[in-house]
């Protein structure tokens, strides 16, 4: 193929923006997004790490970082991407290997994941609240 | 042959970009398959830990089960991030920019599963 053929526009598919957003693509973006987010969050988990290695002083300001309103926001998001992704995976890993591809299949799990997800966040929360008040 | 999941008729004609694509997907579901336990694992013992004081937390990352359980975490988090990123990487850059981000992102994932590594070992051998 010829360098003026490869530059010719090429035919688009019409942009994403004028489709109405289903829970299909939604939770496929998300999957990639969550992902993505929490990438940062291993960043951090080995922050946290090595903090911890070099005593206690370097250990109480990744700690106090992470006890302030914006490190326990990001922590209560970080959380809920993480079962999302989690809950997405396990999605994806059944997909793999042939089953649950029927429409209603696919609705039922996704709404499930979406629950599920929900449902191990805020229990996450209420347990380590708990652990923390004890 | 059974190592790809080409069919014989497509590994005899070397259909395939770069013939690295079934390995890519295959690790990137076996380390997604080791993550559900580990990171399972990983929330309950911060959730255990919550509020819990320096000393306690390091005298339980230095048991042999959370030391060995937190080193394959690290192992399984960066390989599993090095891939998926890639992924996301290759989807969405198409200037040369986009060897130089996976270069950097292999390198970067490589350099901190190490450094989450050695911490921990530091942790578990120290005094």
């Amino acid at each position: 193929m010829s360098n003026s053929t490869a530059r010719r526009p090429r035919p688009l598919s019409p942009n994403i923006q004028i489709y109405r957003p289903q829970l299909t693509s939604v939770l496929s973006i998300v999957h990639r997004i969550t992902g993505v987010l929490l990438s940062g969050f291993a960043v951090w988990l080995v922050v946290w790490l090595s903090a911890a290695a070099t005593g206690p002083r370097a250990y109480a300001i990744v700690r106090g970082v992470t006890a302030s309103w914006i490190g326990q926001t990001l922590l209560l998001a970080a959380t809920f991407a993480f079962f999302l992704h989690l809950c997405g995976g396990i999605r994806h890993l059944v997909w793999d290997t042939g089953r649950g591809f029927k429409l209603r299949s696919i609705y039922v799990s996704g709404w499930s994941m979406v629950a599920a997800s929900v449902v191990l966040t805020a229990a996450t929360w209420a347990a380590g609240l708990f652990v923390a008040a004890r | 042959m059974a190592s790809d999941m080409r069919s014989p008729l497509a590994h005899a004609m070397g259909l395939g970009s770069a013939k690295k694509g079934v390995g890519h997907w295959r690790a990137e579901r076996i380390s997604a398959l080791a993550l559900v336990p580990l990171t399972l694992w990983f929330v309950a013992s911060i959730i255990a830990h919550t509020g819990s004081d320096y000393a306690t937390f390091i005298a339980w990352l230095r048991t042999s089960i959370a030391t060995v359980a937190m080193i394959l975490l690290l192992i399984a988090l960066f390989h599993h991030t090095a891939l998926g990123l890639q992924v996301v990487i290759e989807d969405y850059v198409h200037s040369e920019v986009k060897f130089v981000a996976v270069i950097a992102v292999r390198l970067g994932c490589f350099a901190l599963g190490a450094a989450g590594i050695v911490a921990v070992l530091r942790i578990a051998f120290s005094g």
